[in-house]
């Protein structure tokens, strides 16, 4: 393995002749995974009994997860940040879970959901993953109905379903505006049944700041418990990180506040490479921002483009008039105008670079001139209010309280915003990072989203790791342990570990500066948005490398935690995550820098095609993993490269 | 806007008391939580110690966030977590007293933060359909007509965030409950388990120290989700059949 030094814009970018190899099954592609499942080493339930795995985070991957393991016998410890594993983030998604059951007689099936997926995440990500969670994602919808969940029904009693961005067929299963917060409801009450039954022991309020490695495997973590302050030791024979993504990085984003990096971001520290860290999701249909005190941007559901529809003014001139004082030829629907085959229904990187341009010629709507309309006009002329209201009212009556208009009565105003991050921990076909023994799952990996995920697909995702893949994939490494024993708290990993996130939390404490943590998070967030927002260029991203270091060394400096770490101390909780997201960001300028093509939701100016991304598959079709070297400025670049088979690689076209 | 604010402090070298803030510089579109991060700003940046409150998604679905705003959970707005709550409420020179969700069974842990554990242990008494992963049937097999998944959605809406309890004199959680009950039993899968879930569910309600139900309603009407009281109904219902109906299970007679 040699490392050579190659000149990015000027920047030295140290990259590796590895090949990553993502340990695919053999087979075709519709038969890796049966494959797979025919031929992994199984752990006999005797010897479950003997094993201990440790699942951070209780969001849809982290709880599913974790049931599903105690379901099966092994001794599961779970962590969550949270008072209760009920709150995680997957709550708060809203629109729906996407399956390929058919149900519609539209055509849909796995090729094509798996099709879909790889086309809307522009040609980078892995084919045989994505192609297995075509394949479980039947499986997720009877197991949720099974659970309770109550799904939307038709009059018959049967399955209802709706569309989503980027596709053509109705595959998209859905509660009200509220289908994160069933389906999390719902592996929530199966991890709950795991608790009673004793399988499964929750730390809820324990946040892990490290992963003990011993002897080349991950074998426990340390936490800190949130109320007391104390430092732990939790040992195990594997563990799984299911701590979600990092857009809090931009500070203003539609993520929880508690959102954070720093379980990945740790992990990676200590030799889980990162997989596309530029990899970001803007989100098209948010609340646009209003004043510099906003802590969050509030997502409207990419469900309201299924009735709603997006327009500007046709003149500059109109956009201070009241929308409903515009005639409807002077409105440009810009979307169904530039994409007529799928509309307002285009994916999200589409829809959201296109709100940017309308808004960048001066025909944004709003005070800042930094929002497009979405009008329900047309859908409540012809289905009536009622029917608007029954299947989007909680999403109306959000932005009511939010900006005191009727969105019934004339349009909302939104802009994109930070949603998603497809990019995370590295991981193989088994959900594996390069850490033996640790594994990743749903959005804190990277695997199956590529540069942009579809709508409706995360929740498919978190799940499908958590029931129907880890479960299998995490039996193979553990096979090789059942007569391993006990894993020691005692060893000098341990030790070393603890002391590590001791002197990190004594550093911040000392500092005693004088600016908040905030503040530096705010900050770190403007730059994050100005230079690797929704349009990156060399210039800009170089720039921002520059204004990231110096925020670091000016953090060290100068921030202030007030407080002591032997008690409940959100403001020291919030010092260590951003002192991760800073490390974070430079990495993502730098992936971004290296990344000189346009591929999804990564837009580099340079790289355009009338304002379309232009990707450069000759040189770009890889996964690029970085590794840690000890100092966050100089990682080193591995490849894994992509292999498309199953489809051809061409140029997405949605108009 | 200028508020006075007087805030219950408690932990450290608070014993337990209101404290007055007074806060200039408040804007009518601020959410109310936005307010608080404010206030914590300054708080900060004089070297004190700022206020402990939880919350996170700051959409209203997480359940996080809490505080009895002038003696109301979740504050003045009908149907509405603190997060979504508006500063535009409040006018310049206001009183606003912000107390945490007060209940025998969520003990403060600091400031405005207190442990809301007894609601996990009470879904974990029996709030969940016991088929563990890959034991469903197909998603279609079993009918559940639209209004019967819409009732049970109603229920299901529930964020468990405590306000029923805060509300409610006797420091009751039986909205809480009688939701998960409702929402399950009203669901042909749910069935099976129904009268044992019940049962079970009502007992660790008690065991946590919440307090019972005398129809008061408070619950209801401070409840964000607009959780109904006929989820309570529901459950006194099922409570009631299953009294008649369930027998403990001897030692044995399961499995073999």
């Amino acid at each position: 393995m040699a490392i050579k030094e190659v000149d990015v814009h000027g920047l030295k970018i140290k990259e590796s002749d590895r090949q990553l190899d993502p340990k695919t099954p053999q087979g075709s592609i519709d038969e890796k995974w049966t494959y797979y499942k025919g031929h992994v080493p199984l752990v006999s339930p005797a010897n479950k009994m003997r094993i201990d795995v440790i699942v951070v985070g209780t969001g849809l991957a982290g709880s599913s997860a974790a049931a599903s393991l105690g379901e099966l016998g092994y001794n599961v410890k779970v962590f969550t940040f949270h008072d209760s594993p009920r709150r995680a983030h997957s709550i708060a998604a809203q629109g729906g879970i996407n399956a390929a059951k058919n149900y519609r007689n539209d055509g849909d099936s796995v090729y094509r959901l798996f099709y879909d997926t790889i086309k809307g995440g522009d040609y980078r990500a892995r084919e045989s993953n994505v192609h297995r969670l075509a394949e479980v994602s039947a499986d997720i919808i009877d197991q949720c109905v099974a659970q309770g969940v109550p799904f939307a029904r038709e009059y018959s009693g049967t399955l209802d379903n709706r569309s989503f961005g980027g596709v053509q067929v109705s595959r998209t299963f859905y509660a009200r505006g509220q289908t994160g917060q069933q389906l999390l409801i719902g592996a929530y009450q199966a991890l709950s049944r795991q608790i009673k039954a004793g399988s499964c022991k929750m730390y809820n309020r324990h946040e892990m700041l490290d992963v003990v490695i011993v002897d080349g495997k991950a074998r426990g973590i340390i936490a800190r418990n949130l109320i007391t302050g104390e430092i732990e030791r939790h040992s195990a024979h594997a563990v799984v990180l299911a701590t979600g993504g990092y857009g809090n990085v931009f500070y203003l984003s539609t993520n929880a506040m508690m959102c954070n990096v720093t379980a990945a971001w740790r992990a990676h520290r200590r030799g889980a490479f990162f997989g596309n860290p530029c990899f970001t999701q803007i989100h098209p249909t948010c609340i646009p921002v209003t004043g510099e005190y906003q802590s969050k941007l509030t997502l409207m559901s990419e469900s309201l483009r299924n009735d709603g529809r997006i327009w500007v003014p046709k003149r500059k001139e109109d956009c201070g008039k009241h929308p409903n004082d515009i005639k409807e030829e002077d409105r440009d629907y810009y979307l169904e105008r530039i994409y007529p085959a799928f509309g307002n229904l285009v994916p999200r990187d589409v829809a959201s670079r296109a709100a940017k341009y309308v808004c960048d010629e001066g025909r944004g709507v709003g005070k800042s001139g930094l929002g497009v309309y979405l009008d329900f006009s047309t859908a409540i002329n012809r289905l009536g209010e009622d029917k608007v209201r029954e299947r989007y009212g909680n999403l109306f009556d959000m932005y009511a309280k939010i900006t005191d208009e009727n969105p019934y009565k004339q349009p909302m105003r939104i802009y994109p915003a930070v949603h998603y991050t497809m990019g995370g921990l590295w991981v193989d076909y088994e959900l594996m990072t390069t850490v033996p023994g640790l594994f990743a799952t749903g959005e804190c990996n990277f695997s199956d989203h590529g540069a942009n995920r579809l709508g409706a697909s995360a929740l498919m995702q978190g799940l499908a790791d958590g029931y129907f893949v880890l479960p299998y994939t995490i039996g193979n490494f553990l096979s090789k342990d059942i007569r391993t024993g006990k894993i020691s708290t005692d060893s000098p990993e341990f030790t070393e570990a603890e002391k590590n996130t001791k002197d990190r939390i004594a550093q911040l404490l000392s500092i005693k500066g004088n600016q908040s943590v905030e503040s530096f998070h705010r900050r770190l967030g403007k730059i994050m948005w100005e230079y690797c927002g929704m349009a990156r260029n060399a210039q800009g991203l170089t720039k921002a490398i520059g204004l990231i270091r110096e925020l670091r060394a000016e953090y060290y400096k100068d921030v202030f935690v007030p407080g002591n770490d032997k008690e409940y101390n959100p403001e020291l909780e919030k010092a260590l995550r951003v002192a991760d997201f800073i490390e974070l960001g430079e990495l993502m300028c730098i992936d971004a820098l290296n990344r000189n093509e346009s591929c999804g939701g990564h837009f580099r100016d340079e790289s355009q095609d009338n304002g379309e991304a232009k990707r450069d598959d000759e040189n770009y079709a890889y996964a690029a993993a970085w590794e840690f070297t000890g100092d966050p400025s100089d990682p080193i670049l591995n490849k894994e490269h992509l292999v498309f088979e199953n489809v051809k690689l061409a140029t997405r076209v949605y108009a | 806007m200028k508020l006075n604010l007087k805030i219950w402090r408690q932990g450290g070298k608070y014993k337990g008391e209101l404290v007055n803030y007074q806060l200039d510089g408040v804007n009518e579109h601020m959410s109310f939580l936005e307010m608080l991060d404010v206030l914590n700003e300054e708080l900060v940046s004089k070297k004190e110690e700022p206020v402990a409150f939880e919350h996170d998604c700051r959409e209203g679905i997480c359940g996080t966030c809490s505080l009895v705003i002038n003696g109301r959970p979740h504050g003045p707005w009908k149907a509405t977590t603190t997060c979504q709550l508006h500063m535009r409420e409040y006018k310049d020179g206001d009183t606003i007293v912000i107390e945490p969700f007060r209940a025998k069974a969520f003990p403060v842990i600091k400031d405005l933060v207190v442990d809301r554990s007894s609601f996990d242990r009470i879904i974990q008494a029996g709030g969940y359909i016991s088929v563990s992963t890959g034991q469903a049937q197909d998603g279609n097999a079993i009918p559940v007509g639209k209004d019967t998944a819409a009732s049970a959605m109603n229920a299901a809406e529930c964020i468990g965030c405590g306000a029923c309890a805060a509300a409610c004199p006797n420091g009751s959680a039986m909205l809480f409950t009688g939701a998960k009950v409702s929402h399950l039993a009203r669901l042909p899968q749910g069935r099976p388990e129904a009268a044992k879930r019940v049962q079970a569910m009502v007992a660790q309600h008690d065991t946590e120290g919440f307090g019972n139900c005398t129809n008061i309603g408070a619950c209801e009407a401070e409840c964000p989700k607009g959780i109904s009281l006929d989820n309570i109904a529901l459950m006194n219902r099922e409570y009631t059949a299953a009294s008649f109906t369930e027998r403990p299970v001897t030692v044995g007679a399961e499995g073999a």
